[in-house]
């Protein structure tokens, strides 16, 4: 790939995904669009990137698509759903006692992994039946939305993270894969959505769980993600981020949860719009 | 140091587990069959016992592990080569808290151990 095409593909991941594309990354480029150019018809990446600067809408979604990191896996970080379960989920339960409602959004949901990991701790809660939970997750990657709704994982991924009292309750072995019961799967709404978008369709929701994916960002792009999270998190809700992600010079409407939980935070008092009284 | 009993009857494996553990500072000893294994945890009952379910026999050791009424009680990782879900759900009746597939290197191990509780 030359130097050319590089700069351009860097430039069209920070448009469209907010996406920082390191210059040291040029051999994962290659090595991640080689199978979008033989899918396409293309021989070479060059003539990918000569059609991609026509700027079909197509072309470019799914060569973001593929320059995506969609690394995850059950209950990353212990400590962080730990607190879900001990914390987060008790808290919004007794607060949300008269609606009995709650909205659960993992906003950078990969293949499916931690939306799951969520799903299992709300099953194992035994929530009383008249509760209404929405819990959703979306990605920007339609390929890994599209694994997760599967729910289908391979024995390397389910051998991280997950207890094995875990997998044998929800998980059905199929061949040398598992998949996620249906009961579980039917939990979770996926969607594809891009961060940089309108938030519009989603509303209030009492938790975001949106980890490592911020790494991966320009900093003017977290700072507006970050905003848009302050507008539709409740003013009690709860934002989990990765355990090495800060808030440092992206936004000040946060504040840390629990100095022992790294990643966990609440809303500042000062970004906590006052309701208004009905006159 | 927390101490862990490696129960496996290929040397090598031995060898190369009690490795990974000393670096993982666990203080590690080692059987190659399961009567030796029971004498070491009557002597002093370790933290942790990693042992091979691929080998039938075993899976009595745990439940022997498991019936003695020592005051401590160790946490018991099965080490498989096959990932077969009756035989996971076999290693937890006996009384294993969890399990790892072979061949294992020191990441997925300190990953079940965290899990656990180990580390």
């Amino acid at each position: 790939m030359n130097a050319a095409d590089f700069a351009y593909l860097a430039d069209l991941l920070k448009r469209r995904a907010g996406f920082h594309l390191s210059p040291n990354k040029t051999h994962l480029a290659t090595s991640r669009l080689a199978p979008v150019a033989r899918r396409y018809g293309f021989r070479k990446t060059d003539e990918l990137f000569a059609e991609l600067r026509d700027a079909p809408e197509d072309l470019a979604r799914a060569v973001t698509d593929a320059m995506m990191i969609n690394e995850s896996s059950f209950f990353r970080d212990k400590s962080c759903f730990d607190h879900f379960r001990g914390v987060i989920l008790p808290s919004l339960l007794s607060a949300r006692a008269a609606s009995r409602r709650l909205r659960i959004w993992c906003a950078a949901a990969s293949t499916g992994q931690e939306a799951y990991s969520l799903a299992m701790i709300l099953d194992e809660a035994k929530i009383a039946k008249d509760w209404r939970i929405d819990l959703i997750a979306s990605d920007i990657s339609g390929f890994a939305i599209a694994r997760a709704v599967e729910g289908r994982y391979s024995q390397y991924e389910v051998q991280r993270g997950l207890p094995a009292q875990t997998l044998v309750r929800y998980f059905a072995q199929d061949g040398d894969q598992w998949r996620i019961s249906e009961r579980i799967r039917r939990m979770v709404n996926f969607r594809t959505f891009n961060l940089l978008d309108s938030y519009g369709w989603l509303g209030e929701v009492d938790v975001i769980y949106c980890r490592n994916a911020f790494l991966y960002f320009e900093p003017l792009a977290k700072r507006a993600c970050l905003k848009a999270f302050a507008s539709v998190l409740a003013p009690d809700g709860y934002l989990a981020l990765g355990a090495s992600e800060t808030m440092e010079g992206a936004s000040t409407a946060f504040v840390p949860d629990d100095a022992s939980v790294r990643g966990v935070y609440r809303k500042a008092r000062h970004a906590i719009r006052p309701i208004a009284l009905a006159s | 140091m927390k101490h862990c009993l490696v129960v496996d009857e290929s040397r090598v494996i031995r060898k190369v587990v009690c490795h990974l553990l000393e670096e993982m500072k666990f203080y590690a000893e080692e059987a190659a069959e399961s009567a030796s294994a029971l004498e070491t945890c009557r002597a002093q009952m370790p933290d942790v016992v990693l042992v091979n379910l691929g080998n039938a026999g075993n899976m009595e050791l745990v439940r022997a592990i498991r019936r003695n009424a020592s005051a401590k009680r160790p946490v018991i990782i099965g080490t498989m080569t096959e990932h077969d879900v009756g035989h996971i759900r076999e290693a937890l009746s006996a009384g294993a808290d969890d399990y790892v597939l072979k061949p294992f290197d020191g990441d997925s191990l300190k990953e079940k151990f965290a899990q656990t509780g180990l580390m």
